[in-house]
């Protein structure tokens, strides 16, 4: 049995998860799969452990996307309030990205690892039984244990109890704390949509700014042919140009694979977090449908009482945890932000440096040919 | 006696101490909008340009000499530079600035009356009268004098010259351009050579152009940072005054890029001055050719002169004519008219002989002339396109460091988030 969150959060500071980490996972090599049915992807995943509850130190399985739609699913089961990492879309309604291109399920890939890397990192969710099964099952023993649960009819009915008491109640005696967390993210939500706007467009601009430098330099390169004594200068020019060509793709490649991806998952996280709010004000709706109730029936008083007292119980452990995890994540979205921007401001300081020594050294040879040309002319 | 005057300033080799760039200090100050009437009596609006001139050797003895001053307009220049070219066909005449703005991105206006636009050809026309004052030629010239000098009357001072009808039909130069059987292999290299650099710098500043336009695009992108931040750091706490400042730097690397691409352009219109030089060239090309053609012609007129007269001398018909036939056809000639015919066309050939040795001569005065310009030019072409290239070198190194600066700045106070 796990210590409560937030008994762990003074002893766990993000900084010192990863020191005290006993799990890897990886997910590469993705695979595709055809069968007379449908097309499919399957990624390897990877693990490596230390833990004495694994009957091994290392796992290989493959796994599909339905697969990590199960275990997220059967996480948010086992802890509605807490924040549980958001999984890359199902597909992309926006921008002419194929299901099947690489860039997609590259993107996909990369998003999947961190998924499980986010779950492995976190104090309650990383010991997680689903989880266990998901990095160790063979496919076949998956297939079984995902049977197993609760059949789709009485998750269904667990939902429509949770939508009529909501409707009810749980937002009127909600604590201050959590309407403060709704309030903060409402414009967090926002703004990282905007950003995730900007973000984009600032890659497209750099792409299209990087399409147009191919053709730059080579036409310096074109004229220099028809040129003697400027050929050099003109060539020099060119030699430039292409470096700062290749020097603005590397800053390119640099936003897609940290900042873009990194706004993006704070988009989808800002969604689930949306989410955990609502359904700890179902619960909470739940106990005051049920205390409302004792005010009315006079009768089967005890049992009430009984199962409010369960509920209370259930409700303290919900907000409990919800603000446990609540303070992890701003403290992990501060971190992440914090290195992203970071990220980007390095990248563009590495592009200008580039840059910069490439034109001073080119101004250098110009200069230096031009004093010896100067000397030459004053010798006799 | 006119031509004999030509061929003296051509052929004599003036000294660059004598350029009127180093007596007079010429500017165009200014450029300011007016209306007038057109020559159909419509009302226009125009550009006018005041030109300064002021005597250099009065500033050497330390007094500030008078400042003459007159206006004119773009047409005016086009005027003095058509005349120079008739006048002057061996000389590679500078170009004008363009009369509409060409190579444009999109925030340069296509306007002639645009601000941007006006300022940047007030420049050129000043680079233009400058590169005229000194070369060692053309800055002789009264009418050029008198362009800088004399506000009333030059238009018609220029008509009077009457230089108009000495300028080649442009029919007369393509059918030379296509006729000439000998031209000087030199100008013929020439010409291929200005044809490659027209229409590679044609190519470059259309490049640029779009290099330029995405260039703005990335900037100005990153100014949205600014408010997002703004607003985002309102919620926040911790990360409140690291995104704050880090907004604001954002939005200077937004606006860095307006001085930048200012400065561009004035890269872009050195270009530009050579690609217009271009077609100079060609024109001292064509110039060469119809020299080259018309003497091709006239030997070839000789020639068929000569030959009519030995025929008719002796009787016998080597070639073919008409003329032959018919007169075998409708019986000869007598002897009176045959004599006759015979001194009209001896006299003619003297005639043609004389023509024959001035055109050969004014020819190769020509060739080496405008040889010796073109050389000039050449040594001034390098000397400038050199330069261009450094001072964009130079212009992307001030570009690259603002970009440190700026993101250094980010850099930290991203850090501190």
């Amino acid at each position: 049995m796990p210590t409560s969150p937030s008994s762990m959060i003074n002893q766990y500071k993000f900084e010192d998860e990863s020191e005290l980490r006993d799990l890897f996972i990886t997910v590469d090599d993705p695979e595709s799969h055809i069968t007379a049915i449908e097309t499919f992807i399957t990624y390897r995943v990877v693990t490596k452990t230390s833990r004495s509850e694994f009957d091994s130190s290392e796992y290989e399985v493959r796994r599909r996307y339905q697969d990590f739609l199960w275990l997220k699913s059967k996480l948010e089961e086992a802890h509605p309030t807490l924040i549980i990492p958001p999984l890359p879309e199902k597909f992309i309604m926006k921008g002419m990205v194929e299901r099947f291109s690489e860039e997609f399920i590259e993107t996909r890939r990369k998003a999947l690892h961190k998924f499980l890397n986010r779950i492995a990192d976190h104090p309650t969710l990383t010991f997680n039984e689903d989880f266990k099964i998901f990095l160790t099952a063979q496919a076949w023993e998956l297939s079984s244990h995902k049977k197993q649960g609760p059949g789709l009819l009485s998750r269904m009915g667990q939902t429509v109890r949770a939508v009529a008491s909501s409707v009810r109640g749980g937002v009127k005696n909600r604590p201050e704390m959590f309407t403060e967390v709704n309030d903060y993210m409402e414009t967090f939500s926002q703004k990282i949509n905007v950003l995730d706007k900007i973000a984009h467009r600032i890659y497209k601009e750099e792409r299209e700014y990087f399409n147009e430098m191919k053709e730059y330099g080579p036409i310096h390169t074109l004229w220099s042919a028809s040129e003697e004594d400027i050929a050099d200068s003109l060539k020099g020019v060119a030699s430039c140009i292409d470096k700062c060509c290749k020097a603005t793709e590397k800053r390119m490649a640099g936003l897609s694979e940290n900042l873009l991806p990194i706004i993006h998952e704070y988009v989808l996280y800002s969604e689930i977090l949306m989410g955990v709010l609502k359904r700890r004000d179902q619960i909470q709706g739940e106990l005051d449908s049920k205390v409302d109730a004792l005010a009315n029936k006079k009768a089967e008083k005890d049992l009430i009482t009984e199962e409010i007292g369960k509920l209370e119980d259930k409700v303290e452990c919900a907000n409990n945890a919800l603000k446990a995890d609540w303070d992890r994540w701003k403290q992990n979205m501060q971190y992440d932000m914090r290195s992203a921007f970071t990220n980007v401001a390095e990248n563009n300081l590495r592009y200008y440096e580039e840059c910069l020594a490439t034109w001073e050294s080119f101004l250098t040879s110009q200069t230096a040919a031009l004093h010896v040309e100067e000397d030459s002319e004053d010798r006799p | 006696m006119e031509k004999q005057n030509e061929r003296d300033t051509c052929c004599e080799r003036p000294r660059m101490e004598d350029c009127l760039s180093k007596k007079i200090e010429i500017t165009v100050s200014e450029a300011e909008k007016r209306t007038g009437r057109n020559a159909m009596n419509m009302q226009e609006t125009y550009t006018a340009y005041l030109i300064e001139t002021r005597a250099v050797e009065s500033q050497n003895e330390g007094q500030c000499s008078p400042v003459d001053s007159l206006w004119r307009r773009y047409s005016e220049f086009e005027l003095l530079r058509n005349y120079l070219l008739v006048i002057y066909p061996h000389i590679v005449v500078p170009p004008l600035p363009e009369k509409r703005a060409d190579f444009v991105w999109h925030k340069l206006s296509a306007d002639n009356m645009d601000p941007d636009f006006v300022e940047r050809r007030r420049i050129g026309l000043e680079n233009f009268l400058l590169r005229v004052a000194s070369h060692p030629v053309l800055c002789q010239d009264n009418i050029f004098y008198s362009f800088l000098t004399q506000e009333g009357g030059w238009k018609e001072m220029v008509n009077e010259t009457g230089f108009q009808l000495k300028a080649d039909s442009r029919l007369k130069a393509l059918n030379a351009t296509f006729r000439v059987k000998n031209p000087d292999k030199r100008f013929t290299e020439l010409k291929h050579y200005s044809d490659e650099l027209q229409s590679v710098i044609s190519h470059l500043l259309r490049v640029r152009a779009r290099v330029a336009d995405r260039l703005y695009g990335v900037y100005k992108v990153h100014g949205n940072y600014g408010r997002v931040f703004s607003e985002w750091s309102a919620i926040e706490k911790e990360m409140g005054d690291g995104l704050q400042s880090a907004g604001h730097h954002m939005d200077v690397y937004a606006a860095s890029i307006d001085d930048i691409l200012e400065e561009e352009e004035h890269y872009a219109d050195q270009l530009k001055e050579y690609l217009f030089y271009a077609e100079a060239l060609r024109a001292v090309c064509r110039k060469h050719e119809l020299m080259q053609y018309d003497l091709e012609m006239a030997a070839q007129d000789l020639t068929s002169k000569k030959q009519q007269c030995e025929e008719l001398a002796t009787g016998t018909v080597r070639t073919f004519s008409l003329k032959g036939m018919t007169s075998k056809l409708f019986g000869q000639e007598t002897p009176e008219q045959r004599e006759a015919k015979i001194k009209v066309l001896e006299e003619q050939i003297q005639e043609g002989e004389e023509q024959l040795k001035s055109k050969n001569l004014e020819g190769r005065d020509f060739v080496k002339s405008a040889w010796a310009d073109i050389e000039r030019f050449k040594e001034q072409k390098n000397h400038d396109l050199k330069e261009a290239l450094i001072s964009y070198a130079v212009m992307q190194i001030s570009m690259c460091k603002k970009g440190i600066q700026v993101w250094t700045n980010a850099k930290e106070c991203f850090s501190k988030m």
